[in-house]
């Protein structure tokens, strides 16, 4: 790790990063601008949460990553690996051993406890975005609480298909505040962001944002008094631990029409089937 | 009786050149106040500071609240300007691309005010919807198609139905026919007239047709070079012109 400074960036970003967490901290779903950096990375392959994660690493934590709820995908194995070498942190695959998660897509099954921070890659982080494409004008909406228009979205999504199709990104409102985007997570784990025993925090390298909800905030996501919010699920147990309550991949097997439904959370579902759960798929 | 909206001294100009100037009337509830003016005269930047979308340099507007009787909008808070603008006000854009969301259906364009203001009943918006459609004489099946796939005209009635659905008392309007056929644009005025009439709104014209004013205005002000030269009675300035441009103005409308 010679070379590098630690954690990759230099002490004046990290405390540029830091100060926009604190404020993000202090006004839970707000949208702080910060001057994102080259990462060495693609922009989309989660520079802001990169940068975020950084920022908070300090040389005692042990470090999780995970791509769609998977630790052994390329994106979360480059990441790791990324501070692995620049960092020289212990890094882990076991959610309740972490005590940094880096995340893309998913949040962990298992309840984070206090003293975590997770850590979110959004693409982009301003919900009202293709609604409104001007940003002067989505700030004063944001500044001014004027979120009808995001009720629009939601009534088109019914007046379309006969129910609220949007079933990732699915907005929130922070603290009966702030509406948010929670980065493209299945709506299956808004609950989960609500009152939440860890630190969220989440980092938009290319559009320059950070914004996070600070420990036990009410997170309410937006819907109609006849439609209400219905955190979906796939109709099926997990094939490998037979789990009824996780969100679950659905996955093909061959040409025959032949598919298995698998925890998208693969540290979970391993710790089931350690624990002797097993699925009508499981060898 | 109170004035709906007192204007005092409008003044608004773009660096040393003048949008308008020291621009002063009442407007009474259920009156249609009519502004007419060669292009350049300043009529829709006097229609833009009325309506709050331009900060007028000098100036005041007194509107009659509902809740906390006459306000001065100039000073007022934004949000507070901002929530009038959705809720007791309506504009009427010239093109119905600038006053509508092209890529939402026309129900979502009609329901956008109400859940802006709070109704968060899926049914209850629709109901409004397909009410207010009906209203502009837009057929109920095409409450979920896009305005892109609407005629004109058809766009136009929409955006004035997007407007009314919060129940306006002050409607501001700039060449609502404008770009419109004739026989269009006569049924839009005969659809305005009716709307004006039943909902008891008051109104503010901006155009440059003296046909639209002598249907729709009871009053009429001309102005000319940011300054407003002659007002009174529709039919009167109409009939009798004093001011040697509004003179102008009538004797160049073509008579048929």
């Amino acid at each position: 790790m010679s070379g590098y400074n630690f954690a990759y960036l230099d002490e004046q970003t990290k405390r540029m990063i830091r100060r926009a967490i604190l404020k993000a901290l202090a006004i839970p779903g707000y949208q702080v601008p910060f001057a994102s950096r080259e990462m060495p990375m693609p922009y989309g392959w989660g520079t802001g949460g990169v940068q975020v994660s950084a920022a908070v690493l300090t040389p005692e934590d042990r470090f999780k990553v995970i791509d769609q709820g998977a630790d052994d995908t390329t994106n979360a194995v480059s990441i790791r690996r990324f501070f692995e070498r620049t960092a020289g942190i212990a890094t882990t695959t076991a959610t309740r051993d972490a005590t940094v998660i880096q995340t893309r897509h998913r949040i962990p099954e298992e309840p984070l406890r206090e003293g975590q921070i997770l850590v979110y890659q959004v693409p982009i982080p301003e919900p009202l975005r293709f609604l409104e494409p001007r940003e002067s004008e989505t700030r004063k909406m944001h500044s001014l609480a004027e979120y009808g228009l995001m009720h629009v979205k939601l009534y088109e999504d019914i007046s379309r298909h006969g129910h609220i199709a949007t079933t990732y990104a699915y907005p929130v409102k922070v603290e009966e505040r702030y509406v948010m985007d929670p980065s493209p997570i299945p709506k299956f784990d808004n609950p989960k962001l609500s009152d939440c025993a860890a630190i969220q925090l989440f980092g938009a390298g290319r559009e320059q944002r950070i914004y996070a909800l600070p420990p036990y905030t009410t997170v309410a996501s937006l819907d109609f008094d006849d439609h209400p919010f219905d955190p979906s699920r796939a109709d099926h147990p997990c094939g490998l631990c037979g789990s009824v309550e996780t969100y679950l991949d659905e996955v093909i097997m061959d040409d025959a029409g032949g598919r298995m439904f698998v925890c998208s959370d693969t540290d979970h579902c391993e710790t089931r089937q350690n624990a002797g759960y097993r699925g009508k798929d499981a060898g | 009786m109170t004035p709906l909206l007192s204007v005092q001294g409008m003044t608004r100009s773009y660096g040393n050149h003048l949008g308008c100037s020291d621009v002063s009337f009442d407007l009474y509830p259920g009156e249609v106040m009519g502004i007419v003016g060669e292009s350049g005269s300043g009529k829709s930047t006097l229609l833009n500071c009325l309506a709050g979308h331009l900060t007028p340099d000098a100036g005041s507007v007194i509107y009659d609240t509902r809740g906390h009787g006459p306000r001065d909008t100039v000073t007022m808070s934004e949000p507070e300007r901002r929530m009038l603008g959705r809720t007791d006000w309506a504009f009427v854009h010239q093109r119905a691309s600038d006053g509508l969301r092209m890529g939402v259906s026309a129900g979502g364009n009609v329901g956008e005010r109400l859940m802006a203001i709070g109704n968060r009943h899926y049914g209850d918006i629709r109901g409004h919807a397909i009410d207010w459609l009906d209203r502009v004489e837009i057929d109920a099946g095409r409450i979920d198609d896009r305005p892109v796939t609407f005629s004109g005209g058809m766009q136009q009635r929409l955006q004035i139905a997007r407007n009314l659905v919060t129940g306006p008392r002050l409607v501001f309007m700039d060449e609502p026919t404008g770009g419109l056929d004739v026989s269009v644009q006569a049924r839009l005025l005969d659809l305005l007239r009716g709307l004006v009439r039943d909902m008891g709104l008051s109104a503010i014209i901006v155009t440059h047709d003296l046909a639209v004013v002598r249907l729709l205005a009871d009053r009429l002000m001309v102005m000319k070079s940011g300054r407003v030269v002659e007002h009174g009675l529709t039919d009167r300035v109409l009939d009798d012109p004093q001011h040697a441009y509004t003179q102008l103005l009538v004797s160049s409308v073509l008579q048929v």
